[in-house]
């Protein structure tokens, strides 16, 4: 009962049982780490990775469901995405747990709106908790990074 | 004792005093009735190089520094690394930081007696051990560099890792000298530089050493370790506070593909498997039937509704409990003709709820001896349980510290509950085969160990001018130190911190402030910022009532209290803050603004919310901070340990609250557990006050003061008080 899935451009065949979370798929198979567990419901976003370039909570998803979706994860960023600079940058993490989960969580609004509002943000990233508070850092980066590589959208032009 | 950090003692580096974590964790030592750095580090194997044991330098030059601290987020990694590369006149840039190994006696926090981090004390004890560590290691570089090129060492300087003498031209690396250097006996008083020559400490150049590896999920914390032939726990635990495993039956668990294991325990019966999902499925099908004849019974509500009556006067006291003065001068019940303000305030339990569950991998039983692998916030406290369960010196028991996604105090406590349920499940499964236990967030929020529910009534005469004349103040609390080892004879400090030693009870001739510290079967603990998190707010919220009632601005109020009580510190942080928020002009339209001061953990804080009222909720925009912590040596960091401070702060200001019903936690996850999210979150500003004492905390003192900030701005704009939080109650 392999499942395959195609994990940052590369096609691999996990053993799990079909209704695992993907999240322990990445985690205790595959062995990715990035991808984090905070709450296991949905709650929180630590866990956050893209399937076809939306976010998901990896926590929730059977693993049965991500078949033959594309999935990204933090080490699918290569340490390179300009928001991974900009979280250097600004010295956005601290105790950094919540922070894999909030990168993967601005890369996907950032992909589908490189200029976005303040309450863009704030309603793209609402759903990633960060208990150490970096919550401005984390805003402050997104927009760095907007304003640095985003091309005005009609919306923000006009 | 209170949670102030001896300043002189601090400058001094002496060892030892009684802070509240330092009363906390003295007590470990106590626990085995020893000296602490002695006997617990007895069968503790630690290489130290030439160095000593916090430095160490490769032959290519570079510096590696090592924490004794653990990282949890609040910079404290890199803050220590600067104190070294200050007094070392290391490049910066080719520092980098590395974690101790577990060690009472090298890596004692000097503020504890034991090795462990808590009460914002990191870089305060450290201050003058590191510089002296970092001192040392230069001398041994100029005294290597004047015997090779003989020319006299005072006349050798250095910079940015480099070694000169200007006069003969002649310069090297620290890697060109190691040799020469270690052979150097390190000088035991090392001249320090004075604070006009720092040219790193205080700059922005000190930033985080770690932010590459937490933007690329490539920081290691327990959750990711990955052990050859590791297996993977779960435990089903107690419904109720109290209860104990009566029976079981695993046969359904054992069905799961995966599950190994199924093994009673202290805490529960814990299902161990060859993954987290096979484990927790394992859980999900596994029979236990509970004994809850000692169960707690009691929830919130009837905890708040006795406190209150207690605190009233009302009600007989159960055996042995009985009220302690904290604070007493005068007759605080004469009358007087003074306006009167009275008020209870009530704090709800509080869950630490840091984003990275409680977990733990543990291996007993192998060739290698006990070892642990995971974030240990107290190493000397988890080794000696540690070592009670398996049976071995403390020392040996070897702990690898990792990166912790969060704490809030929630990883140290006297029982090492979480260490101490991995050990046991690892002791079981034996041979060395490590056990990784995992907490899912139902188990972390459903086992305890919360900020305590909290009762407070106030009663305040005002005197002629409207200045308090009397001041009766009564605190119930449930002591978090009961149970230690060291249980406090008389009253526990932490429970009335903030109040006691208030400048404002200061400043008032008359005062009776007495605590009153119940037990219950809801295990309690510090939570980031301690008896702040209800002392800040009722001290504060009850000033901007008392300036109501006496006609006067908040900020003026407290100018005059904190001249009367001399604090200093507290005027200038007001001052400050006052200036940049612009306090004398008006606020913007529809934006009230509030004010709190408070003193914690050594430093002073100032903050004015401004806060915006949406559909009768407190909305919070901008918020000036102004902070004396002695030197700053990151300014940086200390902004973002005010601004993540001020979102704790703010979280349980308006949402937090951990509700017990009949003694089970009723709230186990963020859906009933709302914390504060993104966009909710304030903008901060945060200005330093230039200060050449030693540094003092940071990663707490920015957490108190937004509550009573935010609740006076709310009545500022409505006339109406806050006496309960949170404010939004879910
Ligand atoms: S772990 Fe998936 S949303 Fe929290
Ligand atoms: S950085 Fe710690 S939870 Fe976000």
């Amino acid at each position: 009962m392999a499942t395959s899935l195609e994990i940052n451009g590369r096609t691999v065949q996990v053993e799990s049982a079909p209704d695992t979370p993907l999240l322990w798929v990445l985690r205790d198979e595959v062995g990715l780490t990035g991808a984090k567990f905070g709450c296991g419901i949905g709650q929180c976003g630590a866990c956050t990775v893209l399937a076809d370039g939306t976010p998901v909570r990896s926590c929730s998803l059977p693993v049965s469901a991500l078949s033959g979706m594309k999935i990204t994860t933090i080490e699918g960023l290569g340490g390179t995405h300009p928001l991974q600079e900009a979280w250097v940058k600004l010295d956005v993490p601290q105790c950094g747990y919540c922070q894999t989960g909030q990168i993967m969580s601005a890369a996907a609004l950032l992909a589908s709106n490189p200029r976005p509002s303040d309450a863009e943000i704030d309603a793209a990233m609402e759903g990633n908790i960060c208990r150490c508070g970096a919550y401005q850092r984390i805003h402050a980066a997104i927009q760095e990074v907007a304003q640095a590589t985003g091309q005005p959208t009609a919306k923000s032009r006009a | 004792m209170n949670s102030r950090v001896d300043q002189a003692a601090a400058r001094s580096g002496a060892t030892r005093r009684g802070l509240v974590v330092g009363t906390a964790l003295v007590s470990g030592a106590l626990l085995v009735g020893c000296s602490p750095a002695d006997l617990m580090s007895a069968g503790a194997k630690t290489e130290v190089g030439a160095f000593g044991p916090f430095i160490r330098i490769a032959a290519d030059g570079a510096v590696t520094v090592v924490s004794k601290h653990i990282e949890f987020g609040q910079g404290s990694h890199a803050g220590l690394a600067a104190i070294v590369a200050e007094e070392l006149d290391a490049d910066w840039s080719r520092v980098s930081v590395e974690q101790s190994p577990a060690n009472s006696k090298l890596y004692a926090n000097t503020l504890m007696g034991v090795q462990g981090t808590g009460g914002s004390t990191a870089i305060a004890n450290s201050w003058m051990q590191l510089r002296k560590a970092g001192a040392a290691a230069r001398a041994m570089f100029t005294g290597a560099a004047a015997a090779a090129w003989k020319v006299p060492e005072a006349e050798i300087t250095v910079k940015d890792s480099v070694v000169s003498h200007v006069a003969s031209g002649k310069s090297a690396g620290f890697g060109d000298l190691i040799q020469g250097a270690a052979a150097i006996k390190p000088p035991a008083e090392p001249s320090l530089k004075a604070p006009e020559a720092f040219t790193l400490i205080g700059t922005d150049r000190v930033r985080r050493k770690d932010s590459l590896a937490k933007s690329t999920g490539q920081a290691r914390y327990t959750q990711d370790v990955n052990l050859a032939g590791m297996l993977t726990a779960v435990v089903a635990h107690a419904p109720r506070f109290g209860a104990k495993v009566s029976g079981f039956d695993a046969a359904e668990a054992r069905k799961v593909a995966g599950v190994v294991d199924v093994i009673e325990i202290p805490t529960g019966v814990a299902v161990v498997a060859k993954s987290t999902w096979a484990a927790i499925q394992g859980r999900n099908v596994l029979k236990v039937t509970w004994d809850e004849s000692k169960a707690e019974g009691r929830g919130s509500a009837e905890l708040e509704a006795q406190y209150t009556d207690w605190a009233a006067g009302k009600g007989a006291l159960p055996d042995k409990l009985k009220w302690e003065s904290f604070e007493s001068r005068g007759d605080a019940a004469a009358a007087g003709e003074g306006e009167v303000f009275e008020a209870t305030f009530d704090f709800p339990f509080l869950a630490h709820a840091s984003m990275e569950p409680m977990n733990c991998v543990a291996q007993v039983g192998g060739k290698g001896g006990t070892k642990l692998t995971f974030a240990s916030q107290s190493q000397t406290i988890d080794q000696i349980n540690t070592a009670r369960i398996v049976g071995a010196l403390p020392g040996s028991i070897q702990i690898e510290t990792l990166f912790a996604g969060g704490s809030f105090g929630r990883r140290a406590n006297f029982q090492s509950d979480f260490v101490a349920e991995c050990v046991q499940i690892a002791k079981k499964v034996g041979k060395g085969t490590p056990v990784k236990l995992i907490w899912t967030r139902e188990d972390d929020m459903a086992a305890g160990y919360f900020r305590p529910l909290t009762h407070h009534r106030v009663r305040v005469r005002l005197d002629k001018d409207g200045y308090p004349a009397t001041w009766t103040h009564r605190v119930v609390t449930q002591s978090l130190m009961k149970g230690s080892p060291l249980a406090p004879r008389g009253f526990d400090a932490t429970t009335v911190e903030g109040a006691m030693g208030s400048p404002y009870l200061k400043a008032t001739p008359a005062v009776d402030g007495q605590v009153l510290m119940p037990e219950n079967g809801v295990p309690v603990l510090w939570w980031r910022s301690v008896g702040a998190t209800h002392t800040a707010y009722v001290m504060e919220h009850t000033l901007d009532h008392l300036a109501k009632k006496a006609g006067k601005d908040p900020v003026a109020y407290r100018l005059t209290l904190f001249e009367k009580a001399g604090a200093a510190r507290h005027i200038a942080v007001l001052k400050l803050a006052a200036e940049k928020a612009g306090w004398d002009k008006p606020a913007p339209a529809g934006v009230t603004r509030g004010v709190a001061v408070h003193e914690c953990f050594g430093s002073v804080v100032a903050q004015i919310a401004e806060v915006r009222l949406v559909d009768g909720n407190p909305k919070v925009g901008r918020v000036v901070t102004a902070i004396d912590c002695g030197t700053a040596i990151s300014p940086d960091q200390i902004a973002a340990q005010i601004e993540g401070g001020t979102c704790f702060g703010l979280s349980a200001a308006l949402h937090d609250e951990m509700i017990i019903k009949a003694g089970a936690v009723d709230r186990k996850n963020f859906d009933a557990y709302p914390v504060l999210r993104h966009s909710e979150a304030p903008k901060v500003e945060t200005y330093i006050l230039p200060s050449t004492n030693p540094p003092s905390g940071v990663g707490e003192p920015g957490v108190p003061v937004i509550a009573p900030a935010v609740a006076n701005a709310v009545l500022a704009a409505t006339g109406t008080g806050t006496f309960r939080l949170p404010m939004i109650r879910a």
